[in-house]
């Protein structure tokens, strides 16, 4: 396979060491296929040991390895190292994040802020005494679906414009966690909730630069979500909510067929499998 | 000891690698800050005339130049962009122009790219305005 060298600038900087941060490269030996993430281990591996950055899944699901890759906020593991198509490849630290080591931010603020939301569901019943699941179409689970998905990377903070000025903006991800807790019909917080975010640092902070949902890389479209909290601040939200799923028809309907026997002698069927093939409820 | 990364007033523009909205919202910003300072000049200079004619006629005579005529066509394209603009924003902070929440699938289309045609378009109405205005000030 052919290999292509190709410089890393990357951004250095050690606490009680360093007053200011500076660049150090190294060239990496790049094959196609390989992650900024891989020729970060490759350095660290092999050129510098002193290196310090974060990751873990390498599969874009931890969010850990969020980074400034050449002037973006990128997930390390998901972006191939040739498809920048450059021989020179800038590394820094997320902006608006404090520097703990090298790539390594703080994400606290980040943190706090999604606590302050209050990203859980708020229901009496759920919290009281669950007794059954809930019933929720898949119009309504879409409603919240792609909010869903955020990995709190922190790529969206790091392009916010806003928050490069602003410390007290609650910023684009808990903003739009605010959205998929108030749009997800088993809660019932949807007033509390509004309390924190429909304020002069929640939603009317924001002033729709789009580059949250241009750097974040699972698709979950924070300023989507922060302009739809305006228009329910304005407009009100039609929002339906579910209850508790209803009490089990009696009779089976005679569409779904019998449970198949148990592969294991004795097993017990808790009522759900008859364990000889006859007709029984599942 | 943790290091300062926030980027402050010049990650405004120096911010990264990102969608020309980005840099609509800087110029927005830049924008109404040049209206506020014109409205400032403006309500000082026209202030002058209580001190009566005399004194008027020369505040006048100062602003006659071409210096002031190429600021005050300055002031009116930031008043054009600023009222389009936000004209824009405002349609899409109703919750319009962005689409709907849906399951999302690689490659991504987020809400930024769904406004786009708005922003295109009433990014046109901000040229012809200014061409407009490029008559109006220099060629009439």
């Amino acid at each position: 396979m052919e290999r292509k060298t190709i410089v890393f600038k990357i951004q250095r900087y050690a606490p009680n060491q360093d007053k200011e941060p500076y660049f150090k490269s190294y060239e990496v030996p790049v094959e196609q296929g390989m992650t900024i993430l891989e020729c970060l281990w490759y350095i660290k591996e092999n050129l510098d040991s002193t290196i310090s950055f974060r990751s873990s899944c390498r599969m874009g699901i931890c969010g850990s390895c969020a980074m400034f890759i050449q002037g973006r906020p990128r997930l390390a593991c998901e972006t191939q190292t040739l498809e920048l198509k450059s021989s020179t490849i800038e590394i820094k630290p997320l902006p608006n994040y404090d520097i703990i080591k090298d790539l390594v931010v703080d994400q606290r603020n980040l943190f706090r802020n999604h606590k302050k939301v209050k990203p859980y569901i708020i229901s009496e019943k759920a919290t009281s005494n669950p007794t059954k699941e809930y019933i929720q179409s898949v119009a309504q689970l879409e409603q919240y679906l792609q909010f869903n998905y955020c990995l709190k990377c922190g790529c969206c903070l790091a392009a916010c414009p806003t928050m490069a000025t602003d410390t007290n903006f609650l910023g684009p991800q808990a903003l739009a966690q605010a959205f998929r807790y108030n749009t997800d019909s088993r809660d019932r917080a949807g007033n509390a909730r509004f309390q924190i975010v429909d304020t002069f640092e929640g939603i009317w902070r924001c002033h729709m630069a789009g580059a949250c949902s241009d750097a974040c890389p699972k698709g979950v479209d924070p300023a989507m979500a922060i302009q739809l909290l305006k228009r329910h601040s304005i407009f009100g939200s039609r929002k339906e909510y579910s209850d508790y799923a209803g009490p089990l028809p009696k009779n089976r309907r005679p569409d779904i067929p019998d449970a198949p026997a148990p592969t294991v002698k004795g097993a017990r069927t808790n009522g759900r499998g008859n364990g000889k093939g006859k007709k029984g409820r599942r | 000891m943790r290091y300062n990364n926030r980027l402050g007033a010049k990650g405004w523009v120096i911010g990264g690698n990102y969608s020309i909205e980005r840099y609509l919202y800087i110029l927005h910003r830049v924008s109404g800050l040049a209206l506020i300072f014109y409205l400032m000049c403006h309500l000082i200079l026209t202030s002058f005339r209580i001190a009566g004619a005399p004194t008027w006629e020369a505040a006048m005579a100062f602003v006659s130049g071409p210096f002031f005529k190429v600021g005050e066509f300055l002031v009116m394209c930031a008043g054009v962009y600023h009222a389009i603009n936000g004209l824009r924003l405002i349609i899409i902070e109703l919750g319009y122009c962005i689409g709907k929440p849906e399951r999302q699938e690689y490659p991504y289309t987020p809400s930024i790219k769904k406004q786009r045609p708005l922003m295109y378009l009433l990014m046109l109405v901000v040229a012809a305005l200014v061409a407009v205005s490029v008559v109006d000030f220099f060629i009439m």
